[in-house]
């Protein structure tokens, strides 16, 4: 597959291009779905085709086909170099890249038990059974579970010379279950968002125990019909951590984006809070708040070994000891902001245009257990597992909903609670991190569907995180 | 590339006696010119082909897919078909493949805009751009062309065609946002000066913030706000969510203002649809809420036999999603924009919703944003931009019975589903802002 991203980038130079690459790229994906002990769904795709990048002047120029011939590669290049070549009617400044070593490498993600080689009908199974055990729960209206895998190959080229092929294998589970009450439903979930996905095999499904907490989710779901509301007010919050996986990836994650920054995302995902001017001074947070960008955390959903530019994978600070030090970029961004450029661009497929994106965005761990935050809190409450998330497109002002909460009264674990929110303004809410769980419980959490860009593309990226607290902070906001 | 009618006729032809099986196939060319501090940065072109083929053996249900849709391909396709399909129990809910029906005409093609030029669309952003000269423009413009075709096992052959063009960009003064958006299935529709102007004195009449406290307020909302509200309550009316219990519709009941009426119906001619859908079914126009009464629900052929009906075309393809409606459209009033926003004593002007997610579906509580164009209201007129507001708000609450004041006879095509109108409302429930 070299020689169609070779073709594409000669065709694209030939054309006029300034500079051009080229990701030739073969992907499977295998979908499974369950619900209410049945097999629902079984999609399997395959995907291939080369995307060329020409930049001329102040534009990049893109053109994707999935016709696998070298005529067509050269014809997709010569394609891309036409469309860069008419934004020249609305031009700008000219765009340049920051200068990367041109690597020839070949990078595999690793794993131990390739999904696509567990049988079918073991992973329907377990599919069948968790959805069996949580529908068997007096009470819940729909169980579902899905599981999702990709094998992808690229092939990458530059006209500076970079020559890469890299091959990675994603999946990742999730299960829920749905509770019908008279007026509203409640929901119990088990991985999903910011949950159990990751660059590994199958290995890492085995080790979830879905089957081991089917009973659990059902049975909290029901319970959660019942629980009283979460009362509205202000409190300490403790997050479990994969609810705080989200609140890093929405609040942290989004906000340093360096093309958000510059503006080049403003009419849809937004800006940023953030202002270059402040880097390396201003506060994001508590001194315990410490953000690294990590691409190469063995087996973490946003882990590579080398980004869609042919740059290496590289650990960034992001926010050293509280203060912010760091964003996420590319190759154009960030000699547009004069930064070393952090590797962190990557597309969708071979018919998106790669854009800034996170890798492994995550909080390092502090030194309490989750078991001492509560034992340490007079009076708040404790939120797990999110339900909804919004935030403003300054990455400011957000509102998350979790699927339950526990009150927690002098140092002791209490009432479910049902509904629970929680409000904040992101540099004033972290600022107000007070302790944070330990290395025993740093988690590799995943979010498999982060979306930007436009057309939009999904994302894949990593978010290790522990339970931390929160003081004073707004919860319970209602709309009815 | 290869043909797609071609392509259907032989995955059916390859699977032949062994099971039922339908085909689809797609090809056809995005585009999509991207601006940003008022110059292209991104322009992005391509073409697509793929094709995908359930089977059914007995009962036994595969679904797969392949934009490699070779001679090999297609044959390695049939293969992994009933090899998963063997994999699979018999689902006792199948309900057969869609039987030979003529799908009705639509009218959402245009080829000039499937194979547009990269030129046409930056004129577009030109004139976007320069209708606000002092400003900073970013958006994007785009045009697409898709043509499919569908093939099953029970004689059953569809093609359509579609194409669309949208321009939704923003000019942005140091303060405000202002936001223009123009949407049909014809890029020589588009006109990137108009859009442009409205973004640009949306921005220049918010630079002037005026703050605000959360708290009820009466509104006025665009058109894309509207918009926003029927991509949630739309899945009300989905025949799946309405079994299992997860719909707030009542069918039959007043649940809304009377100056609420919603159908679904791809065969206008405002519409951007094709005529069939994902399993083959014509699609048919469907009544959603008569003068604020839920009066029916969109079935894909699951749900259908299940309800003892016939589907009504809003099935996805993948036999699990139920009935979506994918081609809105709410009764436009009689009033003017202006009207509306004249006979408000004090409120707010929402332009657009950001970030909306849904906390509960049998509720439609939804929290979001206000972006792009967000105003007081004092004595009839727009007096200063306000800064965004964060809400919490029943998006059926909202539409029940007295808080409806007003709907505007200005509907117009949202993202290509939507055709809405403008509408004031009583209350609207804002439970935050910038300070918190």
């Amino acid at each position: 597959m070299f020689d169609l991203a070779e073709a594409a980038v000669e065709g694209a130079l030939a054309a006029g291009a300034t500079y051009a690459d080229a990701r030739a790229m073969v992907t499977s994906t295998e979908g499974l779905s369950a619900r209410n002990g049945v097999l629902e769904g079984l999609s399997q795709n395959e995907s291939a085709g080369v995307g060329v990048r020409a930049l001329i002047g102040s534009s990049w120029g893109f053109f994707a086909t999935p016709d696998p011939s070298v005529a067509a590669a050269r014809a997709a290049g010569e394609q891309a170099a036409a469309v860069a070549r008419a934004s020249g009617l609305v031009a700008g400044p000219p765009m340049q890249l920051a200068d990367v070593g041109a690597a020839q490498d070949h990078w595999d993600s690793g794993w131990d038990e390739h999904p696509f080689e567990v049988s079918l009908s073991e992973r329907g199974d377990l599919l069948v059974n968790v959805t069996g055990t949580m529908k068997a729960v007096d009470g819940v209206g729909v169980a579902s579970a899905y599981m999702h895998a990709w094998d992808t190959r690229k092939w990458f080229v530059s006209s500076q010379g970079h020559r890469i092929s890299q091959h990675l294998v994603e999946c990742g589970a999730s299960m829920e279950a749905t509770a019908v009450g008279e007026t509203e439903t409640q929901r119990r979930s088990y991985g999903g968002i910011g949950g159990i996905w990751g660059t590994r095999g199958y290995e890492m499904i085995r080790g979830a125990d879905l089957a081991g907490n089917a009973q659990r989710v059902g049975e909290e779901a029901v319970q959660l019909l019942g629980a009283p509301e979460c009362p509205s007010g202000t409190t300490d919050l403790i997050l479990g951590r994969e609810q705080l996986a989200l609140q890093i990836h929405e609040s942290v994650g989004h906000a340093i984006e360096l093309d958000r920054i510059l503006g080049w995302e403003a009419a849809f995902a937004g800006t940023s809070f953030l202002e270059l001017g402040q880097l390396g001074t201003m506060r994001y947070g508590s001194e315990l708040m410490n953000i690294t960008a990590d691409a190469t955390l063995p087996g973490a959903l946003g882990s590579f070994g080398y980004d869609d530019e042919g740059t290496p994978a590289q650990r960034v600070d992001i926010v050293k000891d509280g203060v912010w030090v760091g964003v996420l970029s590319g190759r154009d961004s960030a000699h547009a902001a004069g930064l070393p450029p952090g590797g962190m661009v990557r597309g969708e497929g071979w018919n998106r245009l790669p854009m800034v994106r996170m890798t492994n965005v995550g909080l390092l761990p502090g030194e309490s257990s989750l078991e001492e935050i509560i034992a340490a809190t007079d009076d708040g409450i404790y939120m797990e597992t999110n339900r909804s998330w919004s935030i403003d497109d300054k990455r400011l002002n957000f509102q998350f909903g979790c699927e339950v909460g526990y009150e927690v009264k002098n140092g002791t674990l209490g009432r479910m609670l049902r509904n629970p929110t929680y409000t904040g303004i992101t540099p004033r809410f972290w600022a107000s991190l007070d302790m944070l769980g330990g290395p025993d419980e740093w988690v590799f959490w995943g979010t498999p569907n982060c979306g930007k860009g436009q057309p939009q593309q999904y994302g894949h990226t990593g978010h290790p995180a522990v339970p931390g607290r929160f003081r004073g902070v707004r919860v319970g906001v209602r709309g009815r | 590339m290869r043909d797609i009618v071609e392509i259907c006729d032989r995955l059916v032809e390859l699977v032949g006696a062994r099971a039922e099986a339908e085909a689809s196939s797609s090809a056809g060319r995005s585009a999509l010119t991207r601006f940003a501090n008022s110059f292209i940065h991104q322009n992005v072109a391509g073409d697509h082909l793929g094709a995908r083929l359930r089977v059914s053996v007995g009962g036994r249900v595969a679904s797969v897919g392949t934009d490699r849709p070779d001679d090999a391909g297609l044959e390695r396709l049939v293969e992994r078909a009933l090899a998963a399909a063997e994999m699979r129990a018999v689902d006792p809910e199948w309900p057969g493949l869609a039987p030979p029906a003529p799908a009705p005409r639509t009218h959402s093609y245009d080829e000039h805009t499937h194979y547009a030029d990269p030129a046409q669309r930056a004129q577009v952003v030109r004139r976007f751009v320069d209708a606000g000269p002092e400003l900073r423009g970013a958006g994007f413009c785009d045009s697409n062309g898709s043509l499919s075709a569908y093939a099953n096992s029970l004689g059953q052959r569809l093609t359509g065609r579609t194409s669309s063009a949208t321009i939704e960009a923003i000019h942005r003064t140091a303060a405000s946002d202002g936001r223009g958006w123009q949407s049909s299935s014809r890029l020589s529709d588009i006109d990137g000066d108009a859009a442009g102007r409205t973004a640009a004195e949306k921005a220049r009449r918010g630079d002037d913030l005026v703050d605000v406290e959360p708290g009820r307020y009466e509104v006025v909302l665009e058109p894309s706000c509207l918009a926003n509200m029927l991509e949630f309550l739309r899945d009300g009316f989905n025949a799946r969510t309405f079994e299992e219990g997860r719909s707030f519709v009542e069918l039959g009941q007043a649940q809304l203002d009377r100056a609420v009426t919603i159908w679904d119906d791809a065969t206008d001619p405002r519409a951007i649809s094709r005529g069939f859908d994902g399993e083959g079914t014509p699609k048919r126009r469907v009544d959603l809420v008569d003068k604020g009464v839920p009066t029916a629900l969109c079935h894909d052929r699951r749900t259908a036999a299940k309800a003892g009906t016939e589907s009504t075309g809003h099935g996805l393809g993948g036999g699990h999603s139920g009935g979506i409606a994918t081609n809105l459209f709410m009764a436009p009033g009689e009033r003017r924009p202006e009207e509306l926003v004249a006979s408000v004593e004090r409120g707010l002007l929402v332009t657009e919703f950001w970030y909306t997610r849904i906390l509960d579906p049998k509720t439609q509580v939804v929290t979001g944003l206000t972006r792009n164009g967000t105003f007081l209201i004092e004595g009839g007129q727009v007096v200063g931009g306000v800064p965004n507001l964060r809400f919490t708000q029943s998006y059926v609450d909202a539409l029940r019975a007295g808080n409806v004041l007003g709907v505007g006879n200005d509907a117009r095509l949202f993202d290509g589903t939507y055709h809405v109108p403008t509408i004031r409302l009583a209350s609207w429930n804002f439970t935050g802002g910038a300070k918190g």
